[in-house]
């Protein structure tokens, strides 16, 4: 296990992180490697988490539970109802993976796994996704950073706590019919995000 | 032979949802040497929309994420061509598949654990009527097929959803509302120009149709803006782009579909004599553009919902249908006796009325004019047009029976689908486990 290792860039950075890059390439600041994997991986999550909470919170939390105005379902077409948080996610994971297939130099994929997982398609399958998924579980408050080869291709991989941060994360998931568990509790950690970016090696 | 006619270098014939496109090489293989990305790109032009709505499950994203690396070992799903090889039509079922028909298994190898309702089940058997479809597996989910339990064989109100392309104008910014605004027009509205062949057939197929009804002139259609120009022009016989001035979204899926991909494809249009199905042979020479169905002026939807359609098409399913229970809904509704929507027409299955986005924010009910966009696997016909008469059992069972859709629906089906059952079992499980986590709790 790589757990918190610095991933410090030096001249001879090797890392893809044309996202950075991209965004203030008129300077060509952002083509001089400053950032590490972990730190980009982290950044990455602090965007993807607080979107995700502002979206639980201030807008199903608050129109499904308190004013009871609508209704958050899996089948929101059918249903005329709010996309889940979850599935909120997950759509942004498939629009970046679409968006990022025109942007060559940026390069990185996320996804939101579950050892207890409703789709089964979304249980770890890497050794780095199971051990990962396991370490933010046990420890709470703590991320997990690894490297792994995947396809011949060589990855930095972290792991982040997917904890349930309002009453509908855990009643939906425990109520749902292909859920594995439904004992979950306000605060429990109920799967993880993987990020993962390609580093040369 | 043209000169530019490459059909001699073809490796083998194609297959049929491409080979009215034998003449026009270069639309899939767009450089000689241009590699599977070029070829991607190629499907991509003409397919990219079947994979918008509804979702579709199996996107290329979920097969580039490198953590399913693994499982482009068995298939690679990153290309359309690795399951959809064409020049082999041999090998290939009707939906173009050229894989084995289990090959959900390298990646869901252990769905009978997962999910006990399938446990035993053959991979043979996924993609049944009224099952799994790859690249649209929400369609049918377990708790839809809840919510259509008990249904009875026909609903108690049958009827399907009403067209009203000008409600919808009137949402569309950049339709010419002051030239056109959407009134009645009478006789002396009509504003074609004198010395053009207004008869008195003409002038009374235009006031029958919703053309007239709704602020349609002549000018707006027959005045052609010149490309160079832009400047107008009268033209007795305006072509199929005038058409799309308002109908784009029609002429756009009729160019997905067997009918229209020749024009979209800059070819010309497809004459019955190309089909691949059995047609008529006094019909051999016709075309397919908007006027081959819909006729010029009258524009009537109820002969372009049927005659035309029988009028090339003499397959055993089309020859049945003016036997069958739906044409004599169809006649009814045509003789006034009951109301609009409740007749069957050929149209109603397989033109039916889908919701469209136009845009994020809006949609309009339109005929799909891909007629070919629901035929496979047939379950897609469920939401688009079975169930707006029939209940869900009665409707899987029927699309299930080929003998029976050979038939044009006229008995009953000999087939069951158990998916019904299945959503039931799944059901009663669940309901079981939330009752035991409260006793635990």
């Amino acid at each position: 296990m790589k757990m918190n290792k610095a991933y410090v860039l030096g001249a001879s950075a090797t890392l893809s992180l044309g996202l950075v890059a991209a965004s203030i390439a008129a300077t060509g600041v952002g083509d001089k490697p400053t950032i590490t994997p972990k730190a980009m991986a982290d950044a990455l999550h602090l965007v993807m988490d607080s979107d995700r909470a502002v979206y639980t919170r201030k807008i199903v939390n608050r129109l499904v539970k308190k004013d009871k105005v609508i209704k958050a379902s899996e089948h929101f077409e059918d249903d005329k109802a709010l996309v889940l948080p979850a599935q909120m996610f997950r759509f942004g994971a498939e629009m970046v993976a679409k968006r990022a297939e025109d942007m060559p130099e940026v390069d990185f994929s996320y996804s939101l796994q579950s050892l207890w997982p409703i789709n089964k398609q979304n249980a770890p399958k890497t050794d780095a996704e199971k051990t990962g998924l396991k370490f933010v579980a046990e420890n709470k408050g703590k991320n997990y950073y690894t490297e792994e080869t995947l396809g011949g291709k060589k990855y930095f991989t972290a792991v982040y706590a997917d904890t349930a941060v309002a009453p509908v994360c855990v009643s939906c998931y425990n109520d749902h019919k292909d859920t594995p568990k439904r004992d979950f509790k306000l605060g429990d950690v109920m799967g993880g995000v993987v990020i993962r970016i390609p580093v040369k090696g | 032979m043209e000169r530019d006619d490459k059909r001699l270098f073809m490796p083998g014939p194609l297959t049929d949802g491409h080979h009215q496109l034998a003449d026009k090489c270069d639309l899939c293989h767009q450089q000689a040497f241009g590699g599977k990305e070029l070829l991607q790109e190629a499907c991509w032009n003409c397919h990219k929309d079947e994979h918008k709505k509804p979702f579709d499950s199996h996107p290329k994203t979920k097969f580039s994420d490198p953590r399913n690396a693994d499982t482009l070992e068995h298939i690679n799903a990153l290309y359309c061509v690795s399951c959809h090889v064409e020049h082999q039509p041999e090998i290939a079922n009707k939906d173009g598949l050229t894989q084995p028909e289990d090959f959900c298994v390298f990646c869901h190898e252990d769905i009978g654990k997962e999910r006990v309702t399938h446990e035993g089940m053959d991979f043979m058997s996924c993609k049944d009527s009224g099952c799994h479809n790859f690249h649209n597996n929400r369609d049918i989910y377990t708790d839809f097929l809840l919510k259509h339990v008990h249904e009875p064989d026909i609903l108690d109100k049958p009827q399907l959803p009403q067209l009203d392309l000008a409600g919808a104008m009137e949402e569309v910014m950049e339709y010419p509302h002051d030239r056109y605004p959407l009134k009645k027009l009478d006789e002396p509205a009509a504003d074609a120009p004198a010395g053009s062949k207004k008869s008195e057939v003409i002038m009374g197929d235009w006031l029958s149709t919703a053309h007239s009804a709704s602020g349609v002139n002549c000018s707006a259609c027959h005045m052609v803006a010149s490309t160079e120009s832009g400047t107008e022009q009268w033209q007795d016989h305006p072509g199929d782009s005038q058409c799309a001035n308002c109908h784009q979204l029609e002429q756009e899926r009729f160019g997905k579909g067997k009918h229209g991909m020749r024009l979209a494809a800059g070819l010309p249009a497809m004459t019955v004599s190309e089909a691949r199905l059995p047609m008529n042979e006094e019909s051999a020479h016709k075309t397919l553009t908007c006027l081959s169905c819909h006729g010029a002026h009258r524009f009537d939807t109820r002969t372009a919902a049927v005659e035309a359609c029988l009028d090339c098409h003499v397959d055993e399913h089309s020859l049945a249908y003016t036997k069958s229970r739906h044409f004599q809904l169809w006649r009814d509704e045509v003789s006034g006796r009951s109301e609009s929507g409740t007749g069957v027409s050929c149209a109603s299955c397989h033109m039916p009325r889908i919701d469209f986005d136009i845009n994020d924010w809006v949609s309009r009910l339109g005929a799909d004019h891909n007629q070919s966009a629901n035929l496979s696997p047939n379950s897609k016909m469920l939401r688009s047009s079975c169930l707006h008469c029939h209940g869900m059992g009665f409707s899987l069972d029927s699309l299930a029976d080929t003998t029976l859709i050979n038939k044009n629906f006229i008995g009953k089906s000999q087939v069951h689908v158990r998916s019904l059952e299945l959503a039931e079992e799944d059901h009663r499980r669940a309901i079981e486990e939330r009752k035991e986590a409260v006793t635990t709790e």
